[in-house]
């Protein structure tokens, strides 16, 4: 239930404050997005196989998205940054969908 | 249980915190990109963004070029067309009037010969042919059926003369489109053909006209054996 809460709050906060992106981070944060989403994915699924833990959870979600984002910074000095965040949204993207099948078959075993 | 409930609060507050953080950084996300199209790029795409931009301008530039100079070749080129369809109607107009192909409408005199005893022949109307030439005549017809060309003969027939084809009958009426007075003035002259139509025992009237019309056409045909030479 808290969760729920804590959602809602951030996207209230999100319309209401409606910050802008700063310059610095705009091209970490729809990757960091995107491994998060990876993250919260996999918490599902662990959720419908009754092995949810919140300490893995919270380290999944954190490590995703600060590898992601070093990812990107990495590759933005090295110049291949928009290659390299390509990169990392098809793998986070492939674990998306593995995640999701999972999910999937559990709910509709199909 | 309150025990494991109290355990279990501090994590779900931090899974909220984190999901809400998600949330906030979503909606962020999906205002930010609704906003401004190219703030999410980077710099290199950017520059190659406005590189690939210059080089459309640069290729649209110039096609301007080609197109414009195309537009002035065709302009000029049909401004000289216009140029020559111009010349090539006055032309045609200065060669019909002389080749008797067009009608003419001009100041001129009217000149009629009445002779009595019929002695006013071929020779005495080709003389009067010449002397309005000579006078700047710049159309001539007998009768007002006979149009006088450079094709144009006088041959006596009997009791009447044939001009260029065509039978003229007495009295003769000579009709000729120049300056009037020069064109009288020649008539009179001594020795001119005032003279001798009297000498012939007739008689010349000479009318100088503000618009003398010649409708009569020559009859045109094609060269059979002169051919132009160049």
């Amino acid at each position: 239930m808290i969760p729920v809460i804590g959602l809602v709050v951030g996207v209230g906060l999100g319309l209401w404050l409606q910050p802008t992106v700063p310059l610095g981070l705009q091209p970490y944060l729809p990757i960091a997005i995107v491994a998060a989403l990876d993250a919260v994915i996999g918490a599902g699924r662990a959720l419908g196989e009754r092995r949810f833990d919140e300490r893995v959870f919270v380290v999944s979600f954190i490590s995703n998205v600060v590898i992601a984002a070093l990812i990107v910074f990495v590759g933005d000095q090295l110049g291949v940054g928009s290659q390299l965040s390509t990169a990392v949204v098809v793998v986070l993207g492939i674990r998306i969908f593995a995640n999701m099948a999972a999910i999937r078959r559990r709910v509709f075993h199909a | 249980m309150p025990e494991p409930r109290r355990r279990k609060l501090v994590p779900q507050l931090v899974v909220a915190v984190l999901l809400g953080g998600l949330a906030f950084a979503v909606t962020v996300q999906v205002r930010g990109n609704d906003s401004e199209a190219y703030s999410t790029l980077r710099q290199t795409e950017l520059v190659e963004l406005l590189r690939s931009l210059d080089a459309a301008n640069e290729r649209a530039s110039q096609q301007v070029d080609e197109l414009t100079r195309t537009r002035d070749e065709l302009a000029s080129s049909s401004q000289q067309s216009q140029a020559a369809q111009r010349q090539a109607d006055k032309r045609a107009t200065q060669l019909g009037i002389l080749a008797g192909t067009l009608g003419a409408r001009g100041p001129g005199v009217e000149l009629t010969i009445t002779d009595p005893e019929d002695d006013v022949n071929a020779a005495i109307l080709l003389d009067a042919v010449e002397e309005l030439r000579d006078a700047g005549a710049e159309a001539i017809v007998v009768n007002g059926t006979a149009r006088v060309v450079a094709q144009t003969y006088f041959v006596d027939e009997g009791d009447e003369v044939r001009v260029g084809g065509r039978t003229v009958t007495r009295p003769f009426v000579i009709e000729a489109i120049g300056d009037p007075d020069t064109l009288a003035e020649a008539m009179r002259i001594r020795g001119g053909l005032l003279d001798r139509v009297e000498n012939s025992g007739g008689t010349l009237d000479i009318d100088t006209r503000d618009t003398v019309t010649i409708t009569a056409l020559a009859d045109t045909q094609d060269p059979e054996y002169a051919r132009p030479s160049s």
